[in-house]
């Protein structure tokens, strides 16, 4: 009975959403009908639905009711609960339906809490949202149903990819589609103002804190997405450029540029059209991604099983709303001014250069995602494009943005001389130039990109706070605050890249057991192996006992484990994090001498990687939470 | 629809481990140890991060369990070994493999489009971008 | 001018999305096929891994007739799949040579006495060296060699009933 009330209330949902994009068309006709008042309402009932049909699908997998076609093929009776639980979204049709349930909330929550938004683009972007939910429904009812139902139901399911079960799936795809598909508010918000030809900097003001949230969302999945590669593949790689990680940063990227081109609309009244682009763009490739990972036209680590039907559904969908919004786009932007003008040296000359630079970054990672997929449709050729392009092509340009990061919030809106600027940047300038000529005389053999991006990281963080200088810390606005902890963010994750890049030692052997090994400033002594047991798993775990110096020694334990169901090997890391870095141990196979391949790597503030995502999304929080205060002081002021 | 639904749908095999059945002979000599000379090592392992894997779903040979990548490593630091360059080992890979075994695309007619992208969007977006300056004399 | 620059967006998407689904339309292959077809084998030379087969080399493959060479593992569960298909072209007069790939002595006789022993030459390659020589991406494969040492076709994947005839003609070809 679980499966068909779900079931029941996805259907009932979908038909929510045909009411109310028929209630917003009715509403914005010439002379149009009062019925806009009960949109709020049906998105929120639409919202309502949809997370009970998905709460019920959890539930399904908790009991591991073998008669749903779904949960026989993904899950096992002998599995942890947690993974049961989170089991729900490890497959196509479970984590589909999360992204229609993230869809429908998003609408229903711009349906309570908005009351900036003109009344007439509220309706449009309500109606737009609607439009797009609509499309996915259906996408889940005819082609994708998690609540099918399997006769006769097997005796047990067969289990879950044993890379998935780790906490990390708990947490890592929610946080993603929260972002991935919050931004979808953007998107039919750009629509919404296109169909009234309403843009300005009240719109601004209004998308503002949803780009804000949805983009709290994006970096924190990303940031832990890496973490998880990094401590589940076992090498110690933390981005790989895989085609499906690019299709997750693209929308980040286009994302981040929003965020600072509204700033531009919201004070300058400028980058009117070009906003508008971008939120159209940035949820367009969350789509582009949804489509690429699930059509299977890419070969990657994160690609579900396919369907080509499938592909071509969701194509037919990107037609309709990605094609729509920009012939839209097209057609209307054109009435829409293009605002005001600005000099070239001044915070919003600034902000044009960020967006400038984040958008061909964009491209880059797009063409180089695409570009194989295009050659062999065109010529048959198969063709890689992988880390090499990528960090050369995109690195310098990263580099260029970060610098321009440091200097920007230190220009002042309309209009700044250089000379004044220089001053203010004189500290930070100073101190980069301190740690260049000291990384040159420490480690004369470094790497051209780690050496600038070390060099920068600290240039960067010093500037990123000089904002603060000199002001009452206690009367700085909380945005202010976010704004200098996202950019400090940014310095210290490209320190953790830099000195990984830069300062990993690796240590790879065939070792007896007894046999003590040397990596980085550790002694790591292997003092064997023995058999363990887990809930659905058996492994080999291995103990080895570090030591730094005369330090206390102490013991890591990584395994080699064998699932059963679905049968599969995997090798869990050991990593013991300390402040200046992290040990990474892997114990492999036994060789034919009886010797255990071990694995082991010191490196260096690998950490700071995902310290530093962790605050650009503490800065964001902040930047959201000064923004709604504010915007509520002034709702207060009005009343 | 219903082959796909019984397929295991999931996040796909990470480890070839997983899709492929492995051997029980030997790894071999340097699929999994390094060279003695690090200078060498260094040299290895960036052409083996560049490297694709020609098993798995999109991996290096640097960071592969498979059994194929680990003999492909142990060749790359061989040959290294033996004092041959880095790009005569790729290039060697690729007359056998193809440009795809290879993640650094080779510069030739059918990727200069490739190449040619990041001065082109730079140069769009700065004609684009140029509209929304000031003129400098006022 | 500025009416175009406004649709570009949407001429770049339909430029996407025709290339997707092209490839929806036309899935391209997983399959990396070997370069080294229609080029002279690389020079090798491969000690015996059973007793009772001699080793394979290069020059072994350059004595006038064509053979086909397997390439093959006994821990490979495609490789079981297609010995009946090698024992029916080697009753059709075809010459078999194979490379064990990653193998142990006593496995690859296992796995002879349990699924047939078509071949006449069978060489022993414990680090996939001559594999990764003749651009080969997996187990198994098969290629047809003409009488010069020029490979003249690569069969990848296991052999089917279906695919049997295609490969005598091959080997036909390359007399």
């Amino acid at each position: 009975m679980i499966a068909e009330t779900a079931l029941a209330a996805l259907w009932l949902a979908a038909a929510l959403s045909l009411l109310q994009l028929l209630f917003g068309i009715a509403a914005l006709r010439p002379g149009g009908s009062d019925v806009a008042p009960a949109m709020r309402p049906v998105a929120v009932a639409q919202a309502a639905l949809v997370g009970l049909a998905f709460l019920l699908l959890i539930q399904l997998f908790l009991r591991t009711d073998l008669s749903v076609a779904l949960v026989a093929a993904n899950s096992h009776s002998a599995k942890p609960w947690l993974y049961k639980f989170a089991g729900a979204w490890g497959n196509h049709e479970g984590s589909m339906l999360l992204w229609v349930t993230v869809l429908a909330g998003a609408g229903a929550a711009v349906a309570l809490f908005e009351r900036r938004l003109p009344e007439r683009t509220l309706i449009a972007t309500l109606a737009a949202q609607a439009a797009i939910g609509l499309g996915f429904y259906a996408f889940l009812l005819f082609a994708s149903n998690p609540f099918d139902r399997l006769f006769p139901a097997p005796a047990e399911g067969n289990g879950l990819n044993p890379l998935l079960q780790d906490p990390g799936l708990a947490f890592h795809p929610p946080t993603l589609y929260f972002g991935y598909v919050g931004i979808s508010i953007a998107f039919s918000f750009a629509v919404g103002a296109l169909v009234t030809r309403d843009v300005g900097p009240a719109f601004a003001r209004a998308m503002r804190p949803w780009v804000l949230g949805a983009w709290i969302f994006l970096t924190l999945g990303i940031t832990a997405g890496s973490y998880w590669a990094y401590y589940e593949l076992g090498w110690g790689g933390w981005w790989f450029w895989d085609p499906v990680e690019n299709a997750s940063l693209m929308p980040w990227l286009a994302a981040t540029a929003l965020l600072h081109s509204v700033t531009v609309l919201a004070t300058r009244d400028g980058l009117r059209a070009w906003t508008v682009m971008l939120a159209v763009v940035a949820f367009s490739m969350s789509m582009i991604g949804t489509f690429l990972v699930r059509s299977g036209i890419l070969t990657s680590v994160h690609s579900f099983a396919v369907d080509p039907q499938r592909g071509a559904f969701i194509l037919v969908l990107l037609v309709l709303y990605i094609g729509g919004a920009l012939a839209l786009f097209g057609l209307r932007v054109g009435t829409v001014r293009e605002g005001s003008t600005f000099e070239p040296v001044s915070r919003e000359g600034a902000l044009v250069v960020n967006n400038l630079l984040l958008s061909a970054i964009l491209g880059i990672v797009m063409v180089g995602t695409l570009y194989p997929l295009l050659i062999e449709a065109l010529s048959g050729e198969k063709l890689s494009v992988g880390p090499p392009y990528f960090n050369s092509v995109s690195g310098p340009l990263a580099l260029l943005l970060v610098a321009v990061m440091a200097a920007g919030p230190l220009l002042r809106w309309r209009r700044d001389r250089i000379g004044a600027m220089a001053r203010r940047l004189a500290v930070p300038l100073g101190l980069t130039a301190l740690t260049l000529a000291a990384l040159l005389v420490l480690f004369p053999a470094i790497g051209l990109l780690p050496l600038l991006g070390l060099v920068l990281a600290f240039g960067v963080g010093a500037a990123s706070l000089a904002p603060l200088w000199k002001r009452n810390l206690r009367r700085t606005p909380l945005f202010v605050w976010g704004m200098v902890i996202s950019h400090l963010g940014i310095a210290v994750s490209l320190a953790g890249m830099a000195s990984e890049a830069a300062f990993t030692r690796e240590t790879l052997v065939a070792a007896p057991i007894g046999e003590t090994v040397s990596v980085g400033p550790y002694r790591v002594r292997f003092d064997g192996v023995e058999p363990l047991a887990g809930p659905n798993w058996s492994a080999i775990q291995a103990r080895f006992t570090a030591r730094r110096g005369d330090g206390s020694p102490f013991v890591l334990r990584p395994q080699a484990r064998t699932f059963h169901s679905p049968p599969t090997e995997t090798s869990e890391a050991a990593i013991a994090t300390r402040l200046d870095g992290q040990l990474y141990t892997v114990i492999g196979k036994q060789d034919e001498k009886g010797r255990w391949q071990l694995r082991l790597w010191w490196k260096p503030f690998v950490t700071l990687i995902w310290l530093g995502g962790g605050l650009v999304a503490l800065g964001g929080l902040l930047a959201l939470l000064g923004r709604v205060r504010r915007r509520r002081a002034a709702r207060e002021d009005e009343a | 629809m219903k082959s796909a639904r019984l397929l295991a749908v999931a996040l796909a095999a990470a480890t070839a481990s997983s899709s492929h059945a492995q051997s029980n002979a030997p790894a071999a000599p340097y699929a999994y140890a390094q060279l003695p000379d690090p200078r060498q090592e260094a040299e290895a392992k960036a052409l083996m991060e560049t490297l694709r894997c020609l098993v798995c779903q999109g991996q290096s040979i640097a960071d592969s369990d498979a059994d194929m990548a680990g003999d492909m490593r142990s060749l790359v630091r061989e040959r290294i070994a033996a004092g041959e360059r880095p790009e005569a080992i790729r290039a060697w890979l690729v007359e056998r493999y193809g440009s795809w075994v290879s993640y650094k695309p080779p510069v030739e007619p059918v990727t200069w489009p490739l190449w040619a992208a990041p001065a082109v969007l730079l140069a769009l977006g700065l004609w684009l971008a140029r509209g929304r300056f000031r003129r400098k004399a006022r | 001018m500025r009416k175009v620059l406004l649709f570009l967006p949407l001429a770049l998407f339909a430029a996407v999305v025709l290339a997707f689904a092209f490839r929806l339309y036309a899935p391209g292959d997983a399959i990396i096929r070997s370069r080294m077809v229609g080029k002279p084998m690389p020079d090798f030379a491969l000690k015996p891994i059973v007793p009772n087969h001699p080793g394979l080399a290069a020059a072994d493959l350059r004595r006038g007739a064509p053979r086909l060479v397997n390439v093959f593992g006994s821990w490979c569960i495609p490789c079981r799949v297609e010995a009946p298909q090698l024992e029916a072209l080697k009753a059709r007069g075809l010459p078999i040579d194979a490379i064990a790939i990653r193998d142990t002595s006593a496995d690859v006789a296992g796995f002879l006495r349990d699924h047939g022993d078509p071949f006449q030459r069978i060489g022993d390659d414990p680090t996939s060296r001559v594999q990764i020589a003749i651009g080969s991406s997996g187990v198994p494969e098969t290629f047809v060699v003409d009488g010069k040492g020029i490979i003249r076709h690569q069969h990848i994947g296991e052999i089917r009933p279906e695919d049997v005839d295609g490969i005598v003609a091959a080997w036909e070809a390359a007399r």
